[in-house]
């Protein structure tokens, strides 16, 4: 750690870490600096000007406080500490005289922009900006660009900040957007005018200062202040991205990413800012019996009357699926177990292990991948299975962390050194692994490495490896329930198969990324008409994740809390409340009569959940190895549109799932 | 016999090259034993095409020769006699240590080179440690010729004591200003002076590898700098150099930009802080001079700094080569120690105007430099001296006007130029440019109103730019208005 400078911004003397900008240390001072190409987590552009500050004893002109760093000023002679002003004439004028430059351009167009009420250049030119202008000349003129479904643009707005350049060649790894021409006639454009292939390219609109890029689909269907905001998390991947759901009466009008350092930074991919479209169609609002071959729809008593028949005729299997909430997966397997019945949460055959943390959690957290220097892949494609994650690790590497792979090739946004498609390379990667000096490696296992029949020794091997090479181990799940269900113990002995054999009645938990085989009744309890309500015989309608309060374990083994951000549709209800209605159906009501009830048990059975927003120390006990089978691995995802009822019933992911499909055809034809 | 025909650029263009041919043609009608030697340019332009013939060892000039003076220039009976070169009163006045060797020298002869003193620097240099090198351009005074005029010790010391396995000396060649020509005059007339300069540099810093980033409006420069590099490369080796084209963006000769382009990015300017000096070719340390710059250094490590140091005024030492131009009777390149003030050179050195006008106004530093009223003719050369003034001597381009010239569009063209060449990255430069142009109409229009909004507009592109492009943009045009008051007026008093 360097040692603090101090410097004193109008009138507050701070300490400071040297290598901070001015903007920077204006924050820690708690003094605000108006900016609009500066973003902490992007480079220094330095070109709006807006930050200007005065820096007294400095040259005689204003500094850019976004580029200038604190161990780079002077301080007076007597060992004062430097001395900057953000509140001088000199500032003043200068801000003014840039305010007055950016609104020269600038349509005003406020009424009909949806950046309206939460736009940097209107918020900032209210507070440092004059109420007129002085130039009568036209405006410059410019075309807007067409970058696909997502991103609306209106670039006569554009003050060239060039922060969705910067994010989408810095974060993204696209370098498909840039600036072109000189002058006034320089524009952000895009090579050719092509689409941008990224699934973080949602980002940029949160970025725009202006607004130049806005979102297509949001598009005037509401203003900011309108809407009510929900903190919440995301459970479109394993990944537990931090999110805020606005919301307008009890419709889902967006989704916007909030900061957490530790989990996904301040980004989103797009699956998980647009797919609320898909939580307005193929809804299940009403319990169904099938009736003669035929799904005819029926009350709640008659619904939970036929289930309760159902769960009473013989061996129950009780499935997690891919979004439920730890409360759920607990509540169904204490009901699903005490019927004698066995629950089953590793829907796509993973060979995680129960108990062990530091084998299914894996022992690294997400933050580790900033400071690793190396850092290999298995099994794994972590921009189709976490958009934000890869972003880190593609981070990481700009840094100059070495990155490897052992899977099926794939574009990540960074250079790989491809070890090999399959299980074949894992032992000449442990050997390479036992000569490379790390300081800090991490090995990053994918679903797609452990799902085979073989998963459990790869996963025995890779433990192995990351034992002897000190590498920490992050799973990649692909489930944002699977983690907190394993930690609920929702797993039978045998796996899938053991859980569904003999079964005579399955309780499928928004279980739709597999086939139920026929034979068994089906319960099934979701809130989407997908491949499991088609083959259910009994439909409970449950609310979906903003529809209700729920506990969720991401991939790195982190409890967060999603919150209600919205009613569920028609007569659908909370998913622990209908487990709870059953188990009171059957006899056997739970010990519980409110989601703090059934928390409270959770936590006592599982005290890692009650420890919200923290990652634990994971150890990883040693598995027992066995051989290793033979062939490539198999991506976890296929679509990375489509992994979900709610993505599929979502026509914008349809579209671009198809736009993916047509960027690639040579890939899909490979597959 | 020696006859030498100069093959700078601004000879060539008045015909130097059929001067050439005539003079070969006539000596072998005449059945005279010519060699013939093309040079640099003596920087005496209203002079060229200057050919010298050597008579016992005495260099004497005819000029402006044609190609049907070749014969009386050979038997000597030319009118256009000027009598011993060195005599003249432009280069008695002068003291060129820099330029010593252009128009003297065979630009690409090595043996010519090293029999005037080349490579003595480049010895004297790497019998030293990189530290004393560097200590003797700083004890030289030796500031950035380009036009900020840094000391160069000082940046040099900064990449010096850099960490980093690999760095880079830049030498900048895009010289883009209008009314100069120095560094043009230098990589045609002596090529090898800028290559020992930079290979002083590259052992002092630690650098490796070189790079000459050329304006590719210098065709000249390109092919004999090209051939310079190649023929000096044992010479300098390990350090190796590459020349490099620009592409016409006038922006790519600040130096941060001029690393963007070298590097193959869109050339525009980066912000400093990180200086290039600590991070600048593809994130190396990086000493970027300009030619200037790198060619006055062989001078001071083969004589030692203490010389070049006593030559000057004030904290601006040793020579600058001025570059005259514009509206005068006499234009070139005229190196002299610091010190001289505007009015010895426009009226002394130049002779007044062309058209024997009175002068109106001198602008000093290129497009982005003031513009000076007769009024302020005691200035001093000296960085100093012409900040304090309001103004800046830049590259020391100097261009005359008389007093038919209108300063409102001059003012106007300054913006235009600005408008035209802003990269359009930073806002006061890609917008303050296009709107002064249109303010300056309007007050050419009449409009009064709009003197005080250029003047904010002024104020805000100088406090608010990037970098010196549109930051020094407000020098010519607000010189203008504060100097000749009335070129803004005209059409408004017309209107009353």
């Amino acid at each position: 750690m360097t040692a603090l400078k101090k410097i004193t911004i109008d009138g507050i003397t701070v300490e400071v870490d040297p290598a901070m900008t001015i903007i920077q240390a204006a924050e820690v001072a708690g003094v605000e600096i108006p900016r609009f190409c500066y973003h902490e987590r992007l480079s220094i552009a330095g070109n709006c000007r807006m930050c200007l500050v005065e820096v007294v004893g400095g040259p005689p002109k204003p500094a850019a406080s976004c580029a200038m760093q604190v161990r780079d000023l002077r301080g007076g002679p007597n060992g004062e500490p430097p001395v900057v002003r953000t509140n001088s004439p000199m500032v003043k004028k200068a801000r003014e005289g840039v305010m007055e430059f950016l609104l020269i351009n600038h349509p005003l167009d406020c009424p009909i922009c949806d950046q309206g009420g939460e736009c940097d250049l209107q918020d900032q030119a209210m507070a440092y900006g004059v109420d007129f202008s002085r130039y009568r000349e036209p405006k410059r003129a410019a075309e807007d660009l067409d970058l696909g479904p997502l991103v609306a643009t209106t670039m006569t707005r554009c003050i060239s900040c060039t922060r969705c350049v910067r994010f989408t060649t810095e974060v993204a790894g696209v370098t498909d957007m840039g600036q072109t021409g000189r002058g006034e006639d320089s524009e952000i454009t895009t090579y050719l005018g092509k689409l941008i292939d990224s699934n973080l390219q949602g980002n940029i609109i949160d970025l725009c200062p202006v607004g130049a890029l806005t979102s297509k689909p949001y598009a005037f269907t509401a203003r900011p202040w309108e809407l009510t905001k929900t903190e919440t998390i995301d459970v479109m991947d394993a990944l537990g991205s931090n999110v805020r759901v606005d919301t307008k009466g009890r419709e889902v009008m967006r989704i916007l990413p909030r900061n957490h350092d530790g989990v996904n930074e301040e980004w989103i991919s797009d699956k998980t800012r647009f797919v609320w479209d898909g939580l307005r169609r193929q809804r299940l609002d009403r319990p169904y019996v099938r009736e003669g071959g035929r799904l005819r729809p029926a009350t709640w008593p008659q619904a939970l009357a036929a289930a309760a028949a159902a769960l009473g005729r013989g061996k129950v299997a009780g499935l997690v699926g891919d979004l439920a909430p730890v409360e759920a997966a607990f509540a169904l397997k204490h009901l699903v177990q005490g019927l004698g019945g066995a629950v089953e949460c590793r829907l796509d055959g993973a060979a995680l292990r129960p108990g062990n943390r530091g084998a299914y959690a894996g022992t690294a957290r997400i933050e580790d991948i900033d400071t690793a220097d190396g850092i290999l892949l298995i099994g794994s494609n972590p921009r189709d299975e976490a958009p934000v994650l890869n972003a880190r690790i593609r981070k990481a590497w700009l840094k100059g962390a070495w990155v490897g792979l052992i899977g099926p090739m794939a574009d990540l946004t960074y250079d790989v050194t491809h070890l090999g498609t399959g299980r074949e390379a894992l032992a000449q990667a442990l050997a390479a692994g036992r000569q490379m000096t790390l300081a800090r490696p991490l090995v990053v296992l994918g679903q797609g490495a452990i799902r085979d029949a073989d998963g459990a020794a790869v996963m025995a091997f890779v433990a192995r490896m990351c034992a002897e090479t000190g590498a920490g181990l992050l799973v990649l799940h692909t489930a944002a329930s699977r983690v907190g269900a394993m930690d609920v113990g929702a797993v039978a002995e045998g796996g899938l198969s053991a859980a569904l054999d003999g079964a005579a009645t399955v309780w499928a938990l928004g279980a739709d990324e597999i086939d139920i085989p026929a034979g068994p009744t089906v319960i099934y309890q979701g809130s989407h008409g997908d491949r499991g309500a088609h083959r259910a015989d009994i439909i409970l309608p449950a609310a979906a994740w903003t529809e209700e309060n729920g506990l969720f374990v991401n991939t790195e083994g982190r409890p967060q809390l999603a919150f209600r951000a919205g009613f569920p549709p028609g007569e659908a209800k909370e998913n622990w409340a209908i487990i709870r209605a059953l188990s009171g159906e059957l006899g056997r009501a739970q010990p519980w009569d409110s989601l703090d009830a059934l928390r409270r048990a959770l936590w006592t059975a599982h005290p890692v959940l009650a420890r919200i927003d923290t990652v634990e120390a994971k150890p990883l006990a040693p598995l027992p190895e066995a051989p290793l089978g033979s062939g490539p691995f198999r991506p976890a995802v296929a679509d990375f549109y489509l992994t979900n009822p709610i993505a599929r019933a979502s026509a914008l992911m349809g579209e671009l799932s198809a736009l993916a499909a047509r960027r690639a055809p040579a890939r899909l034809a490979a597959e | 016999m020696r006859v030498f025909v100069p093959q700078d650029a601004a000879a060539r263009a008045v015909g130097a090259d059929l001067v050439a041919t005539a003079l070969a043609a006539a000596a072998a009608r005449l059945g005279i034993d010519l060699a013939l030697v093309r040079t640099g340019s003596r920087g005496m332009v209203w002079l060229e095409p200057l050919v010298e013939v050597e008579v016992a060892g005495v260099r004497r000039g005819f000029g402006p020769a044609a190609p049907e003076d070749a014969a009386a220039i050979l038997d000597g009976t030319s009118p256009k006699a000027l009598g011993p070169v060195a005599d003249l009163p432009w280069m008695r006045g002068q003291l060129r240590l820099t330029f010593a060797r252009v128009g003297v020298t065979d630009p690409l002869s090595l043996a010519d080179y090293a029999a005037h003193g080349g490579w003595r620097g480049l010895a004297a240099a790497r019998a030293m440690d990189p530290a004393a090198v560097v200590a003797a351009v700083k004890a030289s005074g030796l500031r950035g010729r380009g036009g900020a005029g840094f000391p160069a010790g000082i940046k040099w010391d900064t990449v010096r004591t850099a960490p980093g396995p690999l760095k880079s000396v830049v030498c900048n060649a895009d010289e883009g200003d209008s009314g100069t020509f120095a560094d043009r005059m230098l990589m045609e007339g002596d090529p090898f002076c800028l290559i020992e300069g930079m290979a002083i540099a590259a052992h002092a810093v630690g650098a490796q590898t070189g790079y000459i980033y050329i304006r590719s409006e210098y065709p000249d420069a390109i092919r004999v700098m090209e051939a310079a590099v190649s023929a000096a490369r044992p010479l300098v080796a390990p350090f190796e150099i590459e020349v490099r084209v620009g592409a016409g963006a006038y922006v790519c000769g600040e130096e941060t930009a001029l690393l963007n382009s070298l590097e193959g990015r869109r050339g525009e300017v980066r912000a400093k802080p990180p200086l290039p000096a600590l991070q600048g070719l593809f994130g190396r340390p990086t000493v970027v001079n300009n030619v200037l710059t790198l060619a006055a250094v062989p001078h001071i490590l083969a004589e030692g700094p203490e010389g070049y140091a006593a030559l000057g005024t004030g904290r601006s030492r040793g020579t600058i080569p001025l570059q005259i131009a514009g509206n005068v009777r006499r234009g070139g390149l005229y190196e002299a120690p610091f010190g001289l003030t505007l009015g010895q050179i426009v009226h002394d050195i130049a002779g007044g105007t062309a058209t024997g006008r009175p002068v109106k106004a001198v602008q000093v530093g290129g497009p982005l430099g003031a513009w000076f009223p007769p009024a302020l003719f005691d200035t001093v050369i000296d960085y100093e001296a012409f900040a304090a003034a309001g103004g800046l001597i830049g590259h020391a381009g100097i261009v005359v006007m008389d007093d038919t010239a209108d300063m409102l569009a001059m003012a106007r063209f300054a913006m235009e130029f600005c408008a035209i060449e802003s990269c359009g990255k930073c806002t006061p430069c890609r917008i303050g440019a296009v709107r002064g142009v249109e303010t300056i109409d309007r007050i050419a229009a009449g409009d009064l109103a709009a003197l005080p909004l250029l003047a904010d507009l002024c104020a805000t592109m100088k406090a608010g730019s990037l970098c010196a492009l549109g930051g020094f943009t407000p020098y010519p045009v607000m010189s203008a208005v504060t100097h000749f008051p009335d070129d803004f007026r005209r059409m408004a008093r017309a209107a009353e």
